[in-house]
């Protein structure tokens, strides 16, 4: 809590510093607002580097000001001295850069190695990137999800991450840096969560059309909930509905009018098509859907549903031209899914 | 008496142009000097229009979820501001400042070869025209199997990969369409202009320079010409080669880039920084040879430390092609890689630090003259710092990989090229003004442009430190309002307006002066080097005879001495000897030859567009096209008639007038 509270202050300080009120309260992706110990490691670095570099930056800039209003021409100024150089100041202004940067050389190598090293005991996680979403999967509990990443809170997370398609990039920044996803090979990042908490992702790799909408959470919860929701997702999807109610309605059209080409409902429709697209067993626990673009409530799955290309350009999610009819009982279905 | 000689008027089918006025006089001119006025035109109308696209893009992020643009059209938008601004618009000013006042400062008649000169141009404008083609004919759409919402329109009809084109995005199946092709082959055209003007400007530099300019008399932006040449020969085929792989990629099926075939999509990222971070250095050290000009010119003190000015610009040149891996430190590279780029960045600020430095102490102890030219050059240090600071923050790993690709990054490097490059740009633009038109630029507006500038720049760039760290990542469309990015996105839009209005104050200033600013004196400045001994514009034949040098800075110790404490004392004759020199740089004496104008470099540049469509469109008659005009202009090349027969003809007080191009 004490460092908490220090870096707080240190925070205000530059914001008052520079730009007075530059600061953003709330910004959900400010990577100064450190939730972890990898993200809070780099952080320090980041400082340590900031504070040298305002140092270097009035020196500088202290000196021109200086020299421009000290030696502006005015009309009884003699000719200058015409000086060539000075070697002695050549070598003073390459060696003291030389030390000053060694100084952040010496952290910054060994955070490097700090950072990729593989924590012990740490829960694995498969992160997937799609065109324009993040998939995941618990190896060691058989769950596959979409947009929300659940973690328990204050334990290591090991990421092992690939492309399904382009390159994308995986970014939660109150916890690690980024690293890209990548068809093909396989990258790996560090995640961990002091607190149970939601945090925002993105992703930072530029991958087409809807870049800017490939978006995601991670969601933190105490290890009791975070068992307790491992329980729940490994239960399959309801296959009993009341054949008269709304929610029944829905999961038919959810199995005729073309979902199940990409979409899997456990224990509903189990078959995974050649386009993938977000696992639907536990939708409605979700609080975000389509790429994190949309909170999960009727208004945007009636607006998703009409015409998914208008909220996410270039998306692989054809306009099904559903009834009015179709998608009120496509959203009740989707709602009974938790 | 001036003897000019002039090439007898009898024409045949070799014969080479003749026209001394007129569009046609531009059109075939070899003059290093037209062609360099005219790669400053076309550069300042290519930089017009990535400005305007980059005005698209801002009104776009003034609000969070904006619907100004669609995202198929604000990809196409940010693709070509990024691609314009450093392909079509820094690069050619580069090479217009180049082309005009290099074989100046060596004291030359031309460039070693002047119809390849005008070759690069052409091939220049050609590629600029294929490239922005694109708008006329090019498709784009939604990645195979993907949907989109309406029709892609002509502005969303441009590439859309980025000015990077990471692969497989910018490969056919994600991008289809023939955009990406036009940026692809387009790139490959204006490469080839660079390439050509660089191995131009090496032979000219080892070979050209007049008697007595030993390499270290050589003012520094003739240093910095010849190591941009440099970076240009060695890392354009690079990015020659990486481009040819994607074309073969998009058009005949290898995978060069791609996972299914065995091909591999970071490697593209290799080859591209590999070619990337040279250009970075391509695109700043012509400005780190202007503001040394400057400097010292209006601090009326010699440069500080020249050979450290000099030996740093061949380090950050040299370690340059070691740092490329830092544009790339969250994708799959190990740590060793990390660390050992991370190190590398690093070192490459120390003799970024020394130059600064060493402008520092040209400045201290000066007497300076505060014009708008000056203003630049101070401008460019202080912003220049400022994105220098913030790439020494990126060379740190572990905080890159939170910056990275946010709009921390694009802060640093339009701190870099555009308060950068750019300032030390406009600064040359005023600082040579006189020169090139024998006219003085308005003081007043040249000032009001300055700080315009200078408030819009950073009123514009400094508050995307703060989005990048707050969160706002790189080429989003659109934000979500709850990041609460919104306001300081306004304020950032609110200073791209303020430096449109900072762009017309310029160009109000230069339509202005053109016409009726003051005359110019030929040495307005009281200016060091020797490009400033001849008269104002310069004449056709630059040098009446060719100069001796006998040191650095030699016409500034034509003029002054020193007295016993080091301070400068104007020579005694020195006022006559200005006026010997403007009379006899008007006024040869001996039989001045000078290179013919020609078609030919014209027309094999126009062959290379027609090759580039024909491999767009697999048209074999637009290859025959495409190959008949790089015949006729190789042969007719070859065989014009090298020298022509001169006539001798008396001249008279005209020299004067056909030595500006009214």
């Amino acid at each position: 809590m004490q460092t908490k509270k220090f870096l707080k202050t240190r925070h205000l300080m530059l914001c008052s510093f520079l730009f007075i009120t530059a600061c953003i309260e709330n910004a959900p992706l400010d990577s100064l607002s450190p939730a972890g110990p990898y993200a809070r490691t780099i952080d320090d670095l980041f400082w340590l580097t900031f504070w040298i570099a305002v140092v270097i930056f009035f020196i500088v800039q202290g000196a021109l000001l200086f020299s421009v209003f000290y030696f502006k021409d005015s009309p009884d100024k003699p000719e200058p001295k015409q000086i060539h150089g000075n070697n002695f100041l050549e070598i003073l202004w390459t060696i003291i850069p030389v030390i000053i940067l060694a100084s952040i050389a010496v952290p910054t190598v060994r955070t490097i190695f700090d950072l990729a090293r593989e924590p012990e005991d740490a829960l694995k996680i498969e992160v997937i990137g799609h065109q324009w979403w993040f998939e995941y999967k618990y190896p060691d509990f058989e769950i596959t999800t979409a947009n929300v990443l659940v973690i328990p809170e204050d334990t290591p997370i090991r990421l092992e991450m690939w492309s399904n398609d382009v390159l994308h990039n995986y970014w939660v920044p109150k916890l690690n840096g980024k690293r890209y996803l990548v068809p093909g090979q396989k990258t790996y990042l560090n995640l961990h969560a002091d607190n149970a908490e939601e945090f925002w992702a993105q992703c930072g790799e530029y991958c087409g059309l809807s870049h800017s909408k490939m978006r995601g959470r991670v969601l933190s919860l105490s290890q009791s909930d975070f068992d307790s929701w491992v329980i729940n997702q490994q239960k399959n999807a309801a296959n009993d509905l009341d054949q008269n109610s709304l929610a029944y309605e829905g999961q038919q059209v959810y199995l005729n009018a073309g979902c199940t080409q990409c979409h899997v409902i456990d224990g509903v429709w189990d078959v995974q098509g050649e386009q993938i697209a977000p696992n639907l067993t536990h939708f409605g626990i979700r609080n975000v859907f389509a790429g994190a673009a949309l909170k999960n409530n009727s208004e945007n799955l009636t607006k998703w549903l009409a015409n998914p290309a208008q909220i996410k350009p270039g998306t692989f999610m054809p306009n099904l031209e559903l009834t009015e009819r179709e998608i009120k009982a496509l959203i009740e279905y989707l709602g009974t899914l938790k | 008496m001036t003897k000019i000689i002039e090439p007898k008027k009898q024409r045949n089918i070799f014969s080479r142009p003749s026209s001394e006025t007129g569009v046609w006089s531009w059109i075939t001119t070899v003059d290093h000097k037209r062609i360099g006025i005219m790669y400053g035109y076309a550069a300042f109308f290519f930089l017009l229009v990535g400005g305007l696209e980059a005005l698209l893009l801002r009104i776009q992020l003034s609000q969070p979820d904006n619907n100004f643009l669609s995202a198929a059209e604000y990809n196409a938008m940010f693709t070509m501001h990024g691609t314009t601004m450093i392909f079509l618009a820094i690069m050619p000013i580069s090479a217009a400042f180049f082309n005009y006042l290099l074989p100046l400062q060596i004291g030359a008649r031309d460039v070693a070869f002047p119809r390849l000169n005008a070759l690069s141009f052409w091939i220049f404008v050609a590629g600029g025209l294929f490239l922005y083609s694109t708008f006329l004919f090019g498709t784009a759409g939604a990645p195979e199997g993907g949907y989109l919402d309406e029709e892609v329109s002509r502005l969303a009809s441009a590439p859309n990969g980025g000015w990077f084109g990471y692969q497989p995005n910018a490969g056919l199946r994600y991008s289809p369409g023939t955009a990406m092709d036009y940026w692809a082959i387009g790139l490959q055209i204006l490469g080839i202009a660079s390439l050509v003007s660089a191995f131009n400007f090496i032979t000219t530099i080892l070979n050209m320079r007049t008697k007595g300019m030993r390499l270290m008399r050589m003012p520094v932006f003739t240093w910095m010409t010849f190591a941009v040449s440099f970076l240009l020969a060695f890392s354009l085929p690079i990015i020659a080669i990486a481009l040819f792989f994607v074309t073969f990629d998009r058009q005949f099926g290898t995978t060069f880039f791609l996972t299914e075939g065995g091909g591999d999509p970071v490697l593209w990222q290799h080859l591209f920084w590999l070619f990337g971070h040279p250009e970075v250095y391509i695109l700043i050290l012509p400005a780190f040879g202007i503001v040394s000009e400057v400097l010292p010119t209006f601090s009326r003190k010699p440069l500080f430390g020249y050979p450290a000015i000099v030996f740093a610009g061949f380090g950050i040149a040299f370690i340059g092609f070691g740092v490329w891996a830092h544009h790339m430190f969250a994708s799959a590279i190990s740590p060793v890689a990390q660390a050992g780029f991370g190190l590398s960045t690093m070192i490459i600020a120390v003799p970024t630090g020394v130059k600064i430095f060493n402008w520092l102490g040209t400045i201290w102890g000066g007497k300076l003259t505060l014009n708008t030219p000056m203003l630049f050059a101070l401008g460019f240090i202080g912003m220049f710092v400022i994105g220098g600071l913030s790439g020494v923050t990126h060379s740190v790993v572990p905080a890159d990989t939170q910056q990275t690709d946010t709009y921390y990054i694009v802060a640093h490097f339009h701190y870099v090229l555009f308060g950068g490059a750019l300032f030390g740009i406009f600064s040359g633009l005023y600082f040579w003004f006189p020169k090139v038109w024998g006219r003085m630029y308005n003081e007043t507006m040249g000032k009001i442009h300055f700080w315009l500038m200078l408030i819009g720049f950073n009123v514009t760039f400094g508050p995307m430190h703060w989005l990048g760290l707050q969160g706002q990542v790189r080429r989003t469309w659109v934000y979500a309002e709850e990041t609460n990015l919104g306001f300081w996105n306004l304020i950032v839009t609110i200073g791209a307006f303020i430096l449109a209005v900072a762009i017309l104050v310029f160009m109000a200033n230069w339509i202005y002066s053109r016409r009726k600013g003051e005359k110019a004196p030929f040495d307005p400045w009281d200016a060091r080097t020797i490009e400033w001994s001849i008269p104002s514009p310069t004449p056709v034949w630059n040098f009446s005879k060719a100069p001796e040098i006998k040191s650095l800075d030699d016409f500034w110790h034509q003029k002054y001495g020193e007295d016993e404490d080091g301070r400068a004392v104007r020579r005694e004759g020195t006022d006559e000897l200005l006026l010997k020199l403007e009379e006899e740089g008007l006024n040869p004496d001996e039989e001045i030859h000078l290179p013919s104008p020609s078609y030919f470099p014209l027309i094999l540049a126009f062959g290379l567009p027609f090759l580039g469509y024909a491999v767009i469109y697999k048209s074999i008659p637009l290859a025959l096209i495409g190959v008949i005009l790089l015949l006729i202009g190789g042969f007719g090349w070859g065989t014009e008639p090298l020298e022509e027969e001169f006539e001798t003809s008396e001249e008279t007080p005209d020299a004067k007038e056909s030595s500006t191009y009214e």
